[in-house]
């Protein structure tokens, strides 16, 4: 009665017409995200109202797009780094969204990785006769959505990040109307992905009950002031479930299960997106989480974190060793290079995040390229993507072949390869940090992994390509059609390949700018 | 225990004693009755009439196409109710954020129309 009697003098009460208040809005600091977000869009209605475009609009409109987000980004480096007396990292709307060094630098990779992405999708999808906007746009958006996850400086804001980088990316991968296999990946990527995001939310739900708060500064600051704050368990069930969600997303052993048949079966150019940007976004959010705003439970989480990043190196490498589909040994080296990105999270230092970001980089750039290749040679339909269909390469496309080598090089981690350094630069923050143990697994890892990239190489140039099927002699039946390199995919391949030959030559260019922005997410967070 | 966890403590009692009663009555039901399994049981039940045809029904896929629309406005009503009862608290920068987001699926229902999804066909 009492109830109902307060609800009626409530009633009675004019309603008090107090306007909310809106929090500031630094669109500047949102602008490479708008300019992802707002023109794929654009791109994708202009598609339904235009009735001709030229060939390869699409694909132009969106590499210019994403360009055009990484420009402005760049800008924004110079005014949030301390360098040059600009302003430094700050936070926007509501301190829910960071503008800093590491979150522009994780734009630009994302970027990077639509525009390698675009370009080979470009010949791939007039090839498989799906030629349209929609792959494009729903690349962009989900770039749109990586970039929020870089920037989240509030759990919420960051599951947001994670479900617009996912949704566009379950559709893609079931983007090939015409292979059964490509519609499975996007239902098995979906299923478990949702799977992984209610993961996440729970433990967003149980951060949010120990500390009385989802943004990331409050809960950091809440856990150094009383570390051992009521509900002590409660924070490690929720950093639990988070790194659960996040492992899917990076294809952590034991969460990694999805990879190979989703790897296998989307087409090539999302594959390549999805090794390169989804990767980074989701290191970014892991990052951020655990190394920046956890720092002061090191201890709790990271016997956990260096646990999956043993079993990702070794698992990773290992399967690849058994994979006679080079989709899926590609695949299986992802989830291993995911191993040594964990290494770098792991050990939780300035050094570590720097050299994840230097890996993030180079490691999109290497994958984008070995995926053009894979596209080229995969042929209509994608039917040739056994070892096989390598065999002899080297000597029919030679210059195809050593493009592929390098990269395969550069995934091996030989020297004078950007995937040289990435991969030393992770055991090197293992060593500082005193791991040496783990980084002896690493090094282990890469060793097997080799194994896998060299059988590539071996098969391309040191095995004579007869078919098995003719009886000796029959020499003329073997020769296969040429593979057939559209422009933008030879653009992708050859710019990939220097970039990843450059820095090799002159890491410093990447290592500096992974160094400075590294210091800035750890240590001026609110 | 902190008391917060303690707060708890009757979902676990709750559920310890689901567990034991249900595991109980059926255990308990298990020994008492009698088993004799025909063929005519194990058959699927539809309200006592023998099923007919398979499990398996392929449905248009235009419903899902319609449903799919059907979304779309769904979410722009679930939105838009409770900014309309809170339409003065939020002043001219509710406003244009709404215009903003009734603009963006407005766009979404262009798109379904110049793909030809709303002709029946």
């Amino acid at each position: 009665m009492s109830l109902l009697a307060s609800l009626a003098a409530q009633a009675a009460q004019p309603v008090t017409s107090v306007l909310v208040e809106t929090p500031s809005v630094d669109w500047w600091g949102l602008l490479p995200l708008i300019l992802l977000a707002a023109p794929a869009m654009v791109l994708l209605h202009a598609s339904s109202l235009l009735r001709r475009v030229f060939r390869g609009f699409y694909a132009t409109a969106s590499v210019g797009i994403a360009g055009t987000a990484a420009a402005f980004a760049i800008v924004q480096w110079f005014r949030v780094t301390d360098l040059d007396g600009g302003r430094g990292p700050y936070t926007t709307v509501a301190s829910a969204y960071t503008v800093d060094g590491y979150s522009v630098f994780i734009t630009v990779v994302l970027c990077v990785a639509v525009i390698v992405s675009s370009l080979v999708a470009d010949g791939y999808l007039r090839r498989e006769g799906l030629d349209g906007a929609e792959t494009y746009a729903l690349l962009l958006l989900s770039a749109s959505g990586g970039v929020v996850m870089a920037s989240a400086n509030d759990l919420i804001v960051l599951f947001l990040g994670l479900e617009v980088l996912s949704i566009p990316v379950y559709v893609l991968a079931a983007s090939h109307l015409r292979r059964s296999a490509s519609q499975e990946a996007g239902f098995k990527y979906f299923i478990l992905g949702a799977f992984a995001s209610a993961f996440f939310l729970y433990g967003i739900a149980l951060v949010y009950g120990a500390t009385g708060s989802t943004n990331l500064g409050t809960i950091r600051q809440t856990l150094q002031d009383d570390p051992f704050v009521d509900g002590g368990a409660l924070l490690l069930a929720g950093a639990a479930f988070l790194l659960v969600g996040f492992g899917f997303k990076v294809a952590a052993v034991p969460f990694h299960a999805w990879t190979p048949d989703v790897y296998q079966g989307a087409p090539s150019p999302v594959v390549s997106y999805m090794a390169s940007g989804v990767k980074a976004a989701g290191f970014a959010g892991l990052v951020r989480v655990f190394d920046v705003t956890l720092a002061g439970q090191v201890r709790d989480w990271q016997p956990i974190v260096v646990g999956l990043a043993v079993l990702t190196l070794l698992g990773g490498s290992v399967l690849a060793v058994a994979q006679t589909d080079v989709k899926r040994m590609l695949a299986y080296s992802s989830i291993s290079h995911a191993g040594f990105l964990l290494v770098g999270v792991a050990v939780a230092s300035p050094e570590g995040a720097a050299a994840v970001l230097f890996y993030l980089a180079a490691y999109g750039l290497m994958i984008g390229g070995t995926f053009a290749v894979v596209t080229a040679v995969a042929g209509p339909g994608e039917q040739a993507t056994g070892i096989d269909a390598f065999r002899g390469l080297g000597r029919r496309q030679p210059m195809l072949a050593l493009g592929f080598t390098v990269l395969l090089f550069a995934q091996t981690g030989v020297p004078l390869t950007s995937g040289f350094f990435a991969k030393f630069g992770v055991i090197k923050a293992a060593v500082d940090g005193g791991w040496y143990w783990l980084a002896a697994v690493a090094m282990l890892s890469a060793v097997v992994g080799a194994f896998v990239y060299l059988r590539l190489v071996v098969a391309m140039f040191m095995v004579e390509d007869i078919d098995p099927h003719h009886g000796d002699g029959d020499v003329v039946a073997a020769t296969p059609a040429p593979v057939a390199m559209p422009a933008a995919l030879t653009l992708a391949l050859a710019a990939t390949v220097m970039a990843t030959l450059v820095v090799g030559f002159l890491p410093g260019l990447l290592t500096d700018l992974a160094g400075d922005a590294v210091p800035v997410v750890l240590a001026t967070l609110p | 225990m902190s008391d917060f966890l303690r707060s708890y403590l009757t979902v676990g009692i709750f559920l310890g004693v689901a567990v034991v009663l249900v595991s109980a009555l059926l255990g308990l039901s298990s020994l008492l009755r009698p088993s004799k399994p025909t063929p005519q049981k194990s058959i699927v039940y539809e309200s006592g009439v023998d099923p007919v045809g398979t499990g398996w029904a392929q449905s248009q896929i235009r419903y899902y196409i319609f449903a799919l629309l059907f979304v779309v406005f769904d979410v722009e009503a679930v939105f838009i109710f409770p900014w309309a009862t809170r339409l003065e608290a939020y002043g001219l920068f509710g406003l244009i954020e709404m215009g903003i987001f009734i603009f963006i699926l407005f766009l979404s229902l262009v798109y379904a129309w110049r793909k030809g999804v709303l002709r029946w066909v």
